[in-house]
This record gives C-alpha cells, sequence and structure tokens, in this order.
C-alpha cells in the first residue's frame, strides 16, 4: 500500500492505495466520483477523461499513485471551476446541441472538447474531428458532438 | 411575466425541438449506471472463459482460487446445479428447429472461446480476476465449426450429439402464399428472354459494441430479489428468470437504471445475468458483475453473419419480375433469444419498395462455435435493404441507365397506397418520389454526377462514385397476431399509465425501457400536448418492474409508435374521467363540454375549469359525482394492428483512390420520411447515429476469427469503431407522410439510418470503379480490398479478412520490426 494525498474536484484527500490501482479506480471505488467511467480496458475509448493539473489525461491510463500532489478534475467538479456553479459552458454546449444520447461516453468527451478548446479556442470542423479522436460515442455519430464544441468555442469567443 | 400569464394559447409541444431532460443529469456525471451501484457487504464476480472454440472439459481444479485471500467461494456449472437455470429462445422459428441446451455456465463441454467455465466471488472485483488465474481447467480440444459455409454442409459438427449444425430451414414463398406468382416460372422466363442477376453478397459479422459495458447487481436480502441490469428489456428478462429458475415472478424486481447504449445488443438475456443471481441466492449477500471491454467483446451477442444469394429476374425493359433469396445465417454456439428470428425479420422487406410480381425467401440457420449472434441495429433490415438496393444497382449497370431510373421504374408510386406487397404487408402511406426528389436537390445529383464524368474522362486516379439507397422498413414491434403467427414466444403490445397528481403535475409511466433514445422528453411532449399541461410538469418514469410493473421494453423502433400510442390512449382516458368530473363542478352537460389547452370549457359560455383542478378535486374527493372511483389515473395496453414503413432515399459520393485503395467520403445526403415528427432534435440524433453503425458496417467493422476460433478482433485496438475523425458531418432532411397506423402518424425512426446506409456507401465505392471492372467489393470495404478488387479480382468482392492482423503474430514468419525470436 502507497499513501498517496491529492485534490480532487477542490476538495483535499488522502488513501493508502494498492501500487496497480489505477487512477480510474481510485475515484469510482475509493471516492464514489462514478461521474468518470470505465468503456474499455485497451485505452481507446476516452470515456474516463479527466484533468490531471488541467491537463486531459485517460484515468484508465494514469496509476492512482501517479497523482499524488496532483489536482484531478472530473465531469463532477467541472461546473464549480466555472466559478459560478452553473454548467460550465462545454457541458451547455453538449445539452443544447443534443450532443449525447446514451451519456455514457459525454463525461469524456467533455473533459476532452474542454482541453481541445483551451489549446484551441477557435477550432475548424477538422481540428475538432482530430482532437476528440481518443473518445468513442457509438450513439451520435459525431455530427453533434461536433456541433456541440463548435457552439462552445462561439460562446466562449 | 404578465405577458406570459395573458397569452391564451401554450405552445404545442409536438414538433417542438426540446432539449432534453435527460440532460442534465447525464452531463454532470450523476448517472445511475449498474456499475456504479455498491450495496453493503457486496461481493464481486469474475469469470473464467474457455480460451479455445469447441472442446471437452476434463477437470476444474478451484482449490488454489478458493484458497486466495478474500475469495468468498469459486463455482462451476455443477455446483449450482439446476439453481443456475436455463438461457431462453424466444423465437423458434420452426417446430422442428434444432437448439442445444444453453447453461449459463456450462458443464462438460464449451461451445465457443468466451463460454464460462466457473465463476470466482471475491471481496473486491480486482481479487476476484487475480483468483480466476489461479482456476486450473483442464480441456480435451475438439474440432471447431468455424467457417458458415463448411458449418453448413456439417463437415464438423459445432454440437456433436445433434447430429447436424442445421438448426432451420424456414421458408416464405408467394405463390404458395397466395401473395404473389411462382419466382422459378419468373426466373425460367427472364432466362429466355429478360435479365437475370445471380449475386452472392457477404454480411460480414459485427459487434455492437455499446459503450456502457454490460453489469447486473443482484440483492437477494429483500422479500423480492432485486436485479439491476445493463439491459433493454427488464420486463422480459423477469420473466425469463422467472420462467427458468423456479424464482416465482412476483419475487423478482428486475431494474434497468441508467443503460449506456444498447443498438439490439443488450436484447438479449445473458449467461452473466442468470449467474449472477445464481451466486447472490447461494451466498445470501449482494453481488456485482461488470465485465471488461474485452470480455464484451468476446461474449455478448454478435449480429449480422449471412451469406446471401440472390436472384433477381426482370424483363429487358427493367421491370422487376422475381426475387429469390437464399440466405445462411449463422447462429453462433447457441440459439439465442431472438435468435433464428433476425433473419426472418428480414424476409419481408427484400422486396422493399419494389414492385416484384414473384418473391421467394428461404433462410437455413447454423450452428458454429463462435459467439452467438442476435439482434444488432436494424435486425433482418439492414441485410435484406442491402441485399436488394446492390442488386437494383447492378440492374442499373446491366441496362445502362441510371440507379434511380431504375428504381423509379419498379417502386410503388405514391398514388398507389395503401400497397399490399408481394411479402403480403400492407404499406400504409409512403412517397418515394418526394423523398428522391429532394435528396438530389440538396445532394446536387447532376453535378456530381457530371464531375464523374469528367473524372472517368480524364483518368483522374482518385475516382468519384455516387451511391443510392431507397429504402423502407418495417418497424414498431409488432401486432401481436403476426407474432403469433410467425411462432414468437411473446406479444408485441405496450402499456402506458398516466397519474395525475394531487397538485397537478403527472407522471407518465411507460412499458419501454429507454437507453438513451430520449423517451422521458419525447413522451413528456406528447402528454404535455394532449392534457395541456406544461411540459415541465410531466414526469417520465420507466425501467423498473415495481414502477412499470407491465411493459415490452425496447427495441425495433417501437417505443414511440407503439409505446407513445398506448401513452396517448392512456392519456385520451384520463380526459374522459376528468370530463365527468367538470360536468359535475361546472353543473353543465357532458355533451356541452370542450377540452383543450389543458382546460374544460362550457360551450357558449365563460365558465371553465382547468384539469389540474379537476386532479385536486378528484384527490380531495368532497364533490364527486355518485358512484364515482376518486381517481382520473388510467391504464392503457395497446397492441398495434400494422407495422409502420419508414422510407428514405440516401445518397452518398465516395472518392477513391485508384492507386491506394483509400476511400473518403465527401458528401451523404438523407431524406427520410418518418412521418410526423415529435422533437426534430432527437430524429436527427437518431439518423446522424443509424447513419455511422451503417457506414462503419460498409467500411470498417468485422468481427474476425482465426483458424482456431479465437476472436482476433476482440478489443477496441482490432475492432474498429469509427472515431469523430473517420466520419463527416451529414445532410439530413426529411419528407413527410403521416403514418396511417397510429394516432399521432409517427414512423420508427430508430434504425432507420443503419438500415439505409450500408449499401448506400458500397453502392458508391463500386460505383466508382464500375469502369475498371470492378462490380462487387465485400465489406468491409478496407483499402486493401479496394486496391485488390481494382487490381485483378473486380468481380468475386475480394478475399476474405486475413485473420493474422499483423505477420509477427506467427512465429514461423517474425515480422520485420519484431524484437522476439522463437519462444520455443
Amino acid at each position: 500500500m502507497t499513501r498517496i494525498s491529492l485534490t480532487v474536484d477542490g476538495a483535499k484527500v488522502a488513501d493508502d492505495v494498492e501500487p496497480r490501482m489505477l487512477l480510474v479506480q481510485y475515484l469510482r471505488e475509493r471516492l464514489g466520483k462514478t461521474g468518470t467511467v470505465i468503456g474499455c480496458d485497451t485505452s481507446n475509448c476516452g470515456a474516463c477523461t479527466v484533468h490531471l493539473d488541467g491537463t486531459s489525461v485517460k484515468s484508465c491510463n494514469v496509476l492512482a499513485v501517479q497523482a499524488d500532489g496532483s489536482e484531478v478534475t472530473t465531469i463532477e467538479g467541472l461546473a464549480a471551476t466555472t466559478g459560478n456553479g452553473e454548467l460550465h459552458p462545454v457541458q451547455e454546449a453538449f445539452r443544447e446541441c443534443h450532443g449525447l444520447q446514451c451519456g455514457f461516453c459525454t463525461p469524456g468527451m467533455i473533459m476532452q472538447s474542454v482541453d481541445l478548446l483551451k489549446e484551441n479556442p477557435h477550432p475548424s470542423e477538422e481540428e475538432i474531428r482530430l482532437g476528440l479522436e481518443g473518445n468513442l460515442c457509438r450513439c451520435t455519430g459525431y455530427h453533434n458532438i461536433v456541433r456541440a464544441v463548435q457552439h462552445a468555442a462561439g460562446a466562449e469567443a | 411575466m404578465t405577458a406570459v400569464q395573458d397569452a391564451p394559447e401554450v405552445a404545442k409541444e409536438i414538433g417542438r425541438d426540446r432539449r432534453r431532460k435527460e440532460d442534465q443529469r447525464l452531463i454532470t456525471g450523476r448517472t445511475r449506471w449498474t456499475d456504479n451501484i455498491t450495496l453493503p457487504g457486496m461481493l464481486h464476480l469474475a469469470m473464467v472463459r474457455s480460451p479455445f472454440a469447441h472442446a471437452t472439459i476434463t477437470s476444474i481444479d478451484t482449490s488454489a482460487a478458493k484458497a486466495a485471500t478474500n475469495v468468498v467461494d469459486v463455482v462451476t456449472g455443477e455446483d449450482l446445479g439446476e439453481a443456475q437455470g436455463v438461457l431462453i429462445n424466444a423465437w423458434p422459428i420452426t417446430p422442428d428447429q434444432k437448439a442445444p441446451t444453453h447453461l449459463p455456465v456450462a458443464t462438460g463441454r464449451v461451445a465457443f472461446a468466451g463460454e464460462i467455465v466457473a465463476v470466482v466471488v471475491a471481496r473486491t472485483a480486482a481479487e476476484a480476476r487475480d483468483a480466476a488465474e489461479l482456476v486450473d481447467v483442464e480441456y480435451d480440444v475438439l474440432p471447431a465449426a468455424l467457417d458458415l459455409r463448411e458449418s453448413a454442409e456439417d463437415t464438423v459438427l459445432a454440437h456433436p450429439d445433434l447430429g447436424t449444425n442445421k438448426s432451420a430451414l424456414w421458408v416464405f414463398d408467394s405463390n404458395e402464399a397466395g401473395t404473389g406468382g411462382d419466382v422459378e416460372a419468373a426466373i425460367a422466363e427472364a432466362r429466355a428472354d429478360g435479365i437475370v442477376l445471380e449475386r452472392e453478397y457477404r454480411q460480414q459479422r459485427l459487434i455492437p459494441a455499446f459503450m456502457e459495458p454490460r453489469s447486473t447487481v443482484v440483492d437477494p436480502t429483500g422479500e423480492q430479489l432485486t436485479v439491476w441490469s445493463a439491459t433493454q428489456i427488464p420486463h422480459i428478462l423477469r420473466f425469463a428468470l422467472a420462467a427458468t429458475t423456479g424464482i416465482p415472478e412476483s419475487k423478482l424486481r428486475v431494474i434497468a437504471p441508467d443503460v449506456g447504449g444498447g443498438f439490439g445488443g443488450k436484447l438479449q438475456t445473458t449467461p452473466e445475468e442468470w449467474i449472477t443471481v445464481a451466486v447472490a441466492r447461494r451466498v445470501g449477500r449482494p453481488v456485482k458483475y461488470t465485465e471488461t471491454r474485452s470480455e464484451s467483446l468476446m461474449a455478448a451477442h454478435h449480429g449480422r453473419d449471412q451469406w446471401q444469394r440472390l436472384t433477381l429476374a426482370a424483363d429487358r425493359e427493367g421491370n422487376v419480375k422475381a426475387l429469390k433469396v437464399d440466405l445462411l445465417a449463422d447462429l453462433g454456439a447457441y440459439v439465442s433469444l431472438v435468435g433464428g428470428g433476425v433473419p426472418v425479420l428480414g424476409a419481408f422487406m427484400f422486396n422493399a419498395i419494389y414492385k416484384f410480381p414473384a418473391y421467394r425467401f428461404a433462410v437455413q440457420t447454423v450452428l458454429t462455435n463462435k459467439t452467438w449472434t442476435d439482434a444488432y441495429r436494424g435486425a433482418g433490415r439492414p441485410e435484406a435493404t442491402f441485399a436488394i438496393e446492390r442488386l437494383m444497382d447492378e440492374l442499373a449497370a446491366e441496362l445502362g441507365v441510371d440507379p434511380l431510373e431504375v428504381r423509379e421504374r419498379n417502386w410503388i408510386k405514391h398514388e398507389e397506397f395503401p400497397f399490399t406487397t408481394v411479402a403480403g404487408l400492407e404499406y400504409d402511406s409512403g412517397n418515394y418520389e418526394a423523398a428522391t426528389a429532394r435528396a438530389k436537390e440538396m445532394f446536387g445529383y447532376d453535378e456530381l454526377r457530371a464531375e464523374q464524368r469528367r473524372r472517368r474522362d480524364s483518368g483522374d486516379p482518385v475516382q468519384l462514385g455516387i451511391g443510392v439507397s431507397t429504402f423502407t422498413e418495417m418497424c414498431g414491434l409488432a401486432p401481436s397476431r403476426v407474432l403469433g403467427s410467425l411462432d414468437y414466444g411473446a406479444g408485441g403490445w405496450e402499456h402506458a399509465s398516466v397519474r395525475m397528481l394531487a397538485t397537478g403535475t403527472v407522471e407518465v409511466v411507460t412499458g419501454a425501457s429507454a437507453h438513451g433514445q430520449g423517451h422521458e422528453t419525447a413522451f413528456s411532449q406528447i402528454v404535455a400536448d394532449r392534457l395541456g399541461v406544461p411540459f415541465e410538469d410531466v414526469e417520465v418514469l420507466h425501467g423498473d418492474t415495481q414502477v412499470a410493473h407491465k411493459g415490452l421494453d425496447t427495441y425495433g423502433s417501437r417505443s414511440l409508435v407503439v409505446g407513445g400510442e398506448a401513452l396517448v390512449k392512456a392519456t385520451d382516458k384520463v380526459v374522459e374521467k376528468a370530463k365527468v368530473v367538470a360536468a359535475h363542478l361546472l353543473e353543465a352537460s357532458a355533451d356541452d363540454l370542450e377540452f383543450g389547452g389543458g382546460r374544460f370549457t362550457v360551450r357558449g359560455t365563460d365558465q371553465g375549469m382547468a384539469i389540474q383542478e379537476i386532479a385536486s378535486a378528484v384527490f380531495a374527493a368532497h364533490d364527486l359525482p355518485d358512484g364515482m372511483e376518486p381517481s382520473l389515473d388510467s391504464d392503457a395496453t395497446y397492441d398495434p394492428v400494422n407495422f409502420n414503413y419508414p422510407h428514405g432515399t440516401h445518397l452518398c459520393a465516395m472518392e477513391v483512390d485508384t492507386e491506394t485503395g483509400a476511400l473518403t467520403m465527401r458528401k451523404y445526403v438523407c431524406v427520410d420520411d418518418i412521418g410526423n415528427v415529435i422533437n426534430p432534435l432527437i430524429v436527427a440524433g437518431q439518423v446522424h447515429g443509424g447513419l455511422v453503425q451503417g457506414i462503419a458496417q460498409a467500411l470498417w467493422e468485422e468481427a474476425v476469427y482465426d483458424e482456431s476460433g479465437t476472436l482476433v478482433s476482440g478489443s477496441f485496438v482490432d475492432y474498429l469503431l469509427p472515431t469523430a475523425a473517420d466520419t463527416i458531418s451529414f445532410e439530413v432532411d426529411h419528407t413527410t407522410t403521416p403514418s396511417l397506423t397510429n394516432t399521432l402518424g409517427t414512423k420508427g425512426v430508430g434504425e432507420a439510418g443503419t438500415i439505409a446506409s450500408t449499401p448506400a456507401v458500397v453502392n458508391a465505392v463500386v460505383d466508382a470503379l464500375r469502369p475498371l471492372g470492378v462490380t462487387d467489393v465485400q465489406m468491409p470495404c478496407t483499402p486493401e480490398r479496394v486496391w485488390k478488387a481494382i487490381n485483378g479480382d473486380g468481380a468475386s468482392g475480394g478475399p476474405a479478412t486475413e485473420a493474422a492482423a499483423m505477420p509477427h503474430f506467427d512465429p514461423a514468419e517474425p515480422g520485420a520490426d519484431s524484437t522476439e525470436g522463437d519462444a520455443r
């Protein structure tokens, strides 16, 4: 067991974890942060995407011990980062543009989209599509996810 | 806000692009996926699965696993005995169908790679998985039946005790049914003086690949055993558990909480569900099982997997005369819930929108030693649409005319509806001319044809192909009598309840079970309009047999057209009951009352009452008509009288690099007629998602087995789900001829995109290459296959997909970049 302490969605947490425990398992099983989900076992689907020190990572591809001392933001804490407690503009855009159906990929899609727009506030359609290549969705055909990111880019401009 | 209060008319909800009620919790991560559920003392399962496609189990040693820390139990099929129940096939398509017994945990013999042979129960999922590695199973490997066509010849038996791999032969013949002429006579006539096209197409094996892996939690500690499952069919699951485990149905509660996609893949009763129930009862504690993605791809049911032999006869002018369909359909190792019913659902659709005078369909279902197959989005109808739409393009090529021209020559004209087809269905409404005209206009059809000619003439290495698909489908499963006549084990009705609460808000209960479709929003719109209450005041409840006690769940594009109609009928009953109260309280004759915008008014006066006021009065029950039961709550169970028949015209432009085989989708236009639309935003989403699943069959996806029966596309590294970077934006529009088979005039939309798009894409690829002598490219149309088709294999559709994806997997042939020698 290894002791880790980190900040998750603004709260300071500390636990003893097995060295092999993945960050996503830590979030779900130890912290009850079940908004972040597991969709595959090969780091292809991106459903588990969170922000680690402000950058998107697939939390199935990070060990919990690697997050020691870091700041993690999940879909559950994203709205609070706007400072007004309401929805983050990207969350709002996904709803406005019907960028989700079953919603299982949505936490990862939103977290990746936030990171994408942070790096490139005014992406072209092609840049959006390439920027979301690591996140799989089976419901939407991506059409409205792309619209949502475009909408958020416009709203933030 | 005064202006709003003064506004006399509420905007109609039906037809509005309402944002979804479901989204708030989904975009903030406040979700209830089954795997999120944690109960006190809950134990976790891990499955030990067979690595062999076909083998005798000679021994199972569980002692090391049982000795591992925090392991509570390790059980085999023999340990569970009859308590594990058995998995059912609800649709024996013929009386003499052969179906092997399907136990949740195999005993004695395994019939596909991935079949469960033992189950580990531990305090954590990780410990269960660790211990699963310690279970020592000895196998004697048996020859495996893998190739569909070889298996149909009984070369190797998938289940030796059955004596054959042939499960059932199901036939429809228009001459015998009295719905049309004699196919063989028409073909013979066309051979003498006409056109006969004979083609063979492959429907490759696909994996539904819903994003949420399947998960089941069972709590045996209450009076009712509670089962949470990531399923499309909580009601059917409850019925089947009761029917096979000996648990009384009244002692079972099944909940489908948030369910992350299904596409038919969760229209199943699964070994994993049965095992979780059996183990929870055995240990007396709550138990959870969540599959890994690799397990999901290997063991959750697959879809499609057919060979289609097709014969189309036409006269010299291109008027179709007969269609003969011979299918081989791969069931996999067991006959699943719908099983052979999937190809039968396609049996009525090969004739599609065309006026064939004679038609014959036959499907032979075949058992093999591969993962079982069942419904995948479209279920039978994509296969039918692919075959006929590819054939119509072939007929156009034979005649040397535009593919739209040959379709128009043969399709049902809009003034000919209602039209009884050669398959015996009555198409109630449609307008193929209108949808096609609109699609051509949006697509710029003539301009793209001109560009295609220019590129052909100049010998451009990148050729342009234009693909057409003018599809129809039958949806809204289903009239119970029709299902009965096809030997399906249940009906096709749906149930709804509408409850007016004391404060004027409304609870709606539906037996349909959503998993991403947006029922809560669309159903709220229907009820808000019909009752005249605010959209926000309607709460839609579903997916829990304690709440929605009756239902037949969600599949086959049925929720709106069957479940929505039940809702309409239940809502109308509420209004009828309220009307009696309104007449009493307003001291008027019921005949003088009008209902609109949520108010009963006395004709010719300014007197009236809102339905919410009546709900309060009924709750108080102080002053009701004599003998009236103090309730407005109403139920309805609706059994449809007919299917409904969405249709549309899809046009696809593909660019094909003839030097590399690379494909690029340039444009995709679809104009679907789905009748009246409740929520255009939700409909667009259904169309987009459906399109990509159909396009993915055409271009990317295939479940591939190697020669020993191992699924080599068993992870998302190898099974090619499209990403945002692989796909384009679509141009979607609608023409509208309301359905005449339901009150709202709606048609199903959930499967339309998937059904239509696959042939549109393949037709475009073949159209680009036809001048090079290519007449077919087998799906998925990979660059490798396209290149091989161009370079000399043009008529055969290209080779089968290589099972060995990388040469260095073969120790005899280390790849150039391999750093490993021969391990032996």
